[in-house]
């Protein structure tokens, strides 16, 4: 249970929120007709006549995008109906060329399911927490309104109209804009992990409808909740919520009452207002689309949906801590985002194989170097850095170098620079620049025996018992070798001669 | 020289295949009747230029040897339903007035691709909802036929009241219809013409603009049975672009008519005998019956218990069906936009529909609004589709006892224009007969059976399982063979 | 149950079919006749029967997910959708502003 509260003129208020998120499945063609869902083509070039609703047009559904909802509903480990049907909601609006958006209000594709977000003290989330799904449907998206390129006119493109949409359903369980924010985040990765959805926000493959309400702490009953409608992006979901939240409980502290509306989110103020194209109560009269058969899935469609899935977020670092033994920090940054574990794990492969050894034993190194010690290079290097240098052999063999003792970190920074820069080849780069350390212990011994010579005072007391002193010989060693030699070399020839 | 306007369908395709006469020559003369018979008003536009091309085609081809479609040569009305690219298709309404499609229906192009021509665009009942063509933006089909002793004006039926009206009157040997409660077999049994709407799935719906998705069937209307398993070989089959079109294979119908029924059984719903019912409706529905036990077959009574309901049930689903799928016609991407003064996009909806719509397509649309509106849904739809399902099994339990159910196809012949247009109930109970086949998506069709005492036509109706076109053809082709129906209706146009 | 003329002219609004007076002088009455005549549907007992899902029993087909793979149901075909429009300008259909 989160501990957001709302200090209001006459008291404490809690908030309820659920969220109706719209995620484009990734599918070429568009739901009910061949057009492609390429994005951002030229007004619509990608209409086909069925997306038009010229008369007599008939939809035909595309395999993949029922394929995709249904592998999506299995990985939230929900129940996959295998009858389900599209039904048509009727309205006008210029973005919906038939005047019916299909959709599936009575028998969804996908029904009760779940997801976990994990505990984050700082955003006040104690401890990880479950939020139900309540259903995962496939409707079609609407075209796009333009209000800005005319005066008296607005311009209608429909080459979005009949792509591919899962409307996932949560359960009123988040009670604040931090749980939202992490709902959204765990469930757009759960998506780009299934690859049902490029979860591309600024594109507008991820879209919330925002419920909120809010009522007196312990009070049982729901308040009366409105809907903020397509806000894209994790911060606007937290602001839109933020907004709403004072919002009604300043009307409802005023005396007033709070209408179940739809409402529109304006990024520019970070508010909510009213959608006067939306006012008039709706009636959307749902009825089964006689156009379409019901969807039956059988048993091999569904083995071969299941077969498909990947291993999935929470199983992944649940696997990065407990047999590579990653700090739960590493393994929560490694898994947050496909690209990141994908090339994580191609690095992690590489070394164990360079240098022969099971993954687990070089985990901590490639998380270490993956997540602080290459963005830190690149970082630093800025401009100069040509990420096409970035391979995964380039790293896997610095990090080889340096688990062999041959480098020292600051050595595989410099290496790594100098790679980003010119694409050279990592050893080459450690011989040529002589980045390397001197391990061969003749070239340490004559070194560490001029310095005992030099410095006989020292040597007694340090034999004396002042232990501290073996840093100074360590210091004098590595200078008199230029830095380049092997600190684990250096320490063992000291104890041994100091005794 | 042979009157073509008096040949049929295969009449005209084989004389042209053995080189009687050329497809052209054939085509010219029915270009000739429909223009001299404007009075009639069966077509919205005519298309001659359509039809001599598609006949010089089939010359050139037989000329060349190649193999001619089965309907080739032959020049055919089409109902002004079907989308047909780069001619104009109105649904005889005001909303699609100049509407040219960049695309053509599947049925049309089967038509096309089987050699056959096209004479025109022909009249209908707005959007397809009546029964009288009085609701055609475009003004109503005048019949041909005349009651002996007065000169009114009678209806040809509807929706396809055009097409029955073309074919009766030899404007064309054949015509398209489409069916969603009797739309081709109404006018067609008023008209002294043959039709059948095939099982529901078995022509596709691409490209038909749309009255009630899950009842609308395409059907040929001809004069004779064989010349309607000809068309419909041409017109069905399996279309990926329609989703209740059935996957299954198109047999030869016209090459297995058979009209010996012997071991057959023929089923009399008795719940189709209905109180104050037409004498002369009833007769032709008891001399159907010796026809068919001449022909071999057994008669046998069956029940169709909610027949009753039928009809109710209709008027909830095809409206229901009717309101969401006409709106699309908005104004916004074809058709018709009214645009008032400082009018806004709803203002512009409301107005263009007012304008674009007539009186009965209206009435459909606000009661199909009403019944799937919220707090009415159940009560009203979901009760019709349940009712639906009970019509369907009376039907199954019905074939379990017969392999064909005879019946009349309407409850009177035709009736004057304007006698009922005043009342829309009066004018729904012309599909009584018709309705509970369209429910249970079964092939149907109407054959002329006899004359009444006035002289006007009247149909027998033969109702038939699923898939079972042919059965129902070959009940047909029996009530064909014994009715000798040969009247035509006397040139006054 | 009978319809009253607010519900009329409401659900007419709802269908965005402009409505006048003396229109909705014979629409209320016809509608009425015609309801009242429905309502007998309400005698038959339902109870223990399922809502026709399908006219003729069949599994929906799904189509494989290709672009344009069928010329009728393709895209790119701009001007043929764009060919009927009232207002079509710029590739776009035309519409009065809308404030959203
Ligand atoms: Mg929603
Ligand atoms: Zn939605």
């Amino acid at each position: 249970m989160s501990n957001y509260r709302i200090q209001g003129a006459t008291g404490e208020w809690e908030v309820v929120i659920g969220l109706e998120v719209h995620a484009q499945v990734t599918s070429k063609a568009k739901l009910f007709s061949g057009a492609s869902t390429a994005f951002g083509a030229e007004p619509n070039t990608q209409v086909s006549l069925v997306d038009a609703a010229m008369p007599g047009m008939l939809p035909v559904p595309n395999r993949e995008c029922i394929r995709q909802a249904v592998r999506t509903g299995m990985a939230i480990e929900a129940q996959i109906n295998k009858w389900s049907r599209f039904d048509r909601k009727n309205y006008f609006y210029a973005d919906l060329p038939q005047g019916y958006q299909i959709s599936q209000l009575y028998h969804p594709l996908v029904g009760e399911g779940q997801l976990v977000i994990e505990a984050d003290e700082k955003a006040g989330i104690p401890e990880d927490k479950v939020i139900r799904i309540e259903r995962i449907h496939v409707e079609q998206d609407a075209g796009k309104l333009m209000h800005d390129q005319h005066p008296t006119m607005s311009y209608v493109d429909l080459n979005r109209t009949g792509v591919a949409l899962m409307e996932i359903v949560s359960r009123p369980d988040m009670t604040s804009p931090a749980e939202a924010g992490a709902y959204i985040r765990k469930l757009r990765s759960i998506l780009r992990y299934v690859g049902s959805c490029d979860g591309n926000m600024e594109e507008g493959s991820m879209r919330a409808d925002v419920n909120v309400s809010v009522r007196k702490v312990g009070d049982t009953e729901l308040g009366t909740r409105t809907e903020t409608k397509n806000v894209n992006s994790v911060r606007f979901v937290m602001q839109a919520i933020e907004h709403e939240v004072q919002r009604q409980i300043d009307v409802i502290e005023d005396g007033g009452q709070i209408v179940q509306e739809t409402r529109l989110f304006d990024p520019g103020t970070g508010t909510t207002r009213s959608m006067r194209s939306k006012e008039d109560a709706h009636d959307y009269r749902y009825f089964p689309d006689p156009d379409l058969l019901p969807l039956e899935l059988d048993d091999a469609f569904l083995d071969d949906c299941r077969a498909s899935l990947p291993e999935l977020p929470d199983a992944k670092r649940a696997r990065y801590e407990n047999e590579l033994g990653l700090t739960p920090y590493n393994a929560r940054e490694l898994t947050a985002e496909v690209e990141t574990f994908a090339r994580f794990e191609t690095l992690l492969a590489a070394t164990a194989a360079g240098i022969g050894k099971p993954e687990k034993d070089v985990a901590t190194a490639v998380a270490n170097w993956s997540l602080s010690v290459a963005p830190g290079v690149v970082k630093a290097l800025g401009d100069e850095a040509d990420m096409a240098n970035a391979t995964a052999e380039a790293q896997a063999a610095i990090l080889d170098m340096q688990a062999k003792g041959e480098i020292s970190g600051g050595q595989a920074k410099e290496i790594y620079e100098i790679v980003l820069k010119t694409g050279r080849d990592p050893n080459e780069i450690a011989d040529t620049e002589g980045l390397k350390q001197v391990s061969d212990t003749g070239a340490i011994e004559t070194a560490i025996d001029a310095i005992i010579a030099a410095n006989g005072d020292k040597v007694e007391e340090y034999r004396g018992g002042k232990d501290k002193l073996f840093g100074f010989f360590v210091g004098q060693t590595m200078k008199a070798m230029q830095g380049k030699a092997n600190p684990a070399v250096v320490n063992q020839i000291l104890k041994d001669k100091l005794g | 020289m042979t009157d073509f306007t008096q040949l049929g369908v295969k009449a005209i395709r084989d004389g042209v295949a053995g080189g009687d006469f050329t497809a052209r020559e054939v085509a010219e003369v029915f270009n000739g009747a429909v223009e001299a018979a404007a009075e009639l008003n069966a077509f919205i536009v005519a298309t001659p230029d359509h039809a001599l091309a598609a006949a010089d085609k089939v010359d050139a081809a037989r000329a060349a040897g190649a193999e001619l479609g089965p309907m080739a040569g032959v020049p055919i009305g089409m109902k002004d339903l079907f989308a047909t690219n780069g001619v104009q298709t109105t649904a005889a309404s005001h909303m699609l007035e100049g509407f040219v499609p960049p695309y053509e229906s599947t049925v049309s192009q089967k038509l096309w691709d089987a050699g056959a021509g096209m004479l025109g665009k022909l009249n209908l009942d707005q959007f397809a909802m009546g029964s009288s063509n009085e609701t055609s933006y475009f003004g109503p089909v005048k019949s041909p036929w005349k009651a002996e002793g007065s000169n009114a004006t009678l209806t040809s039926g509807g929706s396809s009241g055009g097409s029955s009206a073309a074919v009766a009157a030899r404007l064309c040997p054949a015509a398209t219809g489409t069916d969603t409660g009797g739309s081709i077999r109404q006018p067609c049994a008023i008209t002294g013409t043959t039709g059948i709407k095939p099982t529901y799935g078995r022509c596709s719906r691409w490209g038909i603009v749309a009255f009630a998705s899950s009842l609308d069937q395409a059907g040929p209307m001809s004069r004779s049975v064989e010349d309607c398993a000809i068309m419909l070989g041409a017109m069905a089959g399996f279309d990926p672009k329609d989703s209740t079109s059935l996957d299954a294979p198109v047999p030869d119908w016209a090459g297995a008519l058979n009209a010996d029924l012997k071991g057959k059984k023929i089923g009399i719903p008795r719940e189709y005998r209905m109180d104050g019912m037409d004498e002369e409706i009833l007769a032709s529905w008891q001399a159907g019956k010796e026809w068919l036990r001449d022909a071999g077959a057994e008669i046998v009574d069956v029940s169709l218990p909610h027949t009753k309901y039928a009809l109710p049930a209709y008027y909830i689903v095809a409206p229901a069906e009717a309101s969401s799928n006409l709106a699309r016609y908005d104004g916004v991407r074809y058709g018709l936009r009214d645009l008032p003064e400082g009018a806004g996009l709803q203002d512009m909806y409301a107005a263009t529909r007012a304008d674009g719509f007539g009186d009965e397509v209206k009435r459909r649309i606000i009661i199909g609004t009403y019944v799937l509106s919220a707090g009415f849904y159940d009560a009203y739809y979901t009760q019709a589709m349940k009712v639906r399902t009970l019509v369907q099994q009376d039907f199954h339990k019905a074939f379990a006892e017969c392999d064909a159910i005879l019946a009349p196809t309407t409850p009177t012949p035709a009736f004057p224009l304007e006698e009922m247009n005043s009342d829309p109930l009066a004018m729904y109970l012309n599909d009584v007969f018709a309705v509970p086949a369209s429910l249970a998506g079964l092939p149907a069709m109407s054959v002329p059976a006899t004359l009444t005492a006035k002289g006007l036509p009247l149909g027998l109706q033969v109702i038939g399982k699923p898939m079972d076109e042919q059965q129902v053809l070959d009940v047909g082709l029996a009530i064909e063979q014994r009715a000798g129906f040969t009247a035509q209706p006397e040139k006054w146009w | 149950m009978s319809v009253t003329r607010e519900q009329v002219a409401k659900i007419a609004s709802l269908a965005r079919i402009q409505m006048g007076e003396q229109e909705l002088d014979h629409m209320v009455p016809e509608l009425n006749k015609i309801l009242d005549w429905v309502e007998q549907l309400g005698e038959v007992d339902t109870s223990s029967v399922e809502p026709m899902t399908a006219v003729i029993p069949q599994a929906l087909r799904l189509r494989d997910d290709v672009v344009d793979a069928d010329p009728h149901t393709a895209g790119g075909r701009r001007d043929d959708v764009l060919a009927n429009a009232p207002v079509a300008e710029h590739g776009f259909y035309g519409v009065p502003k809308v404030i959203e």
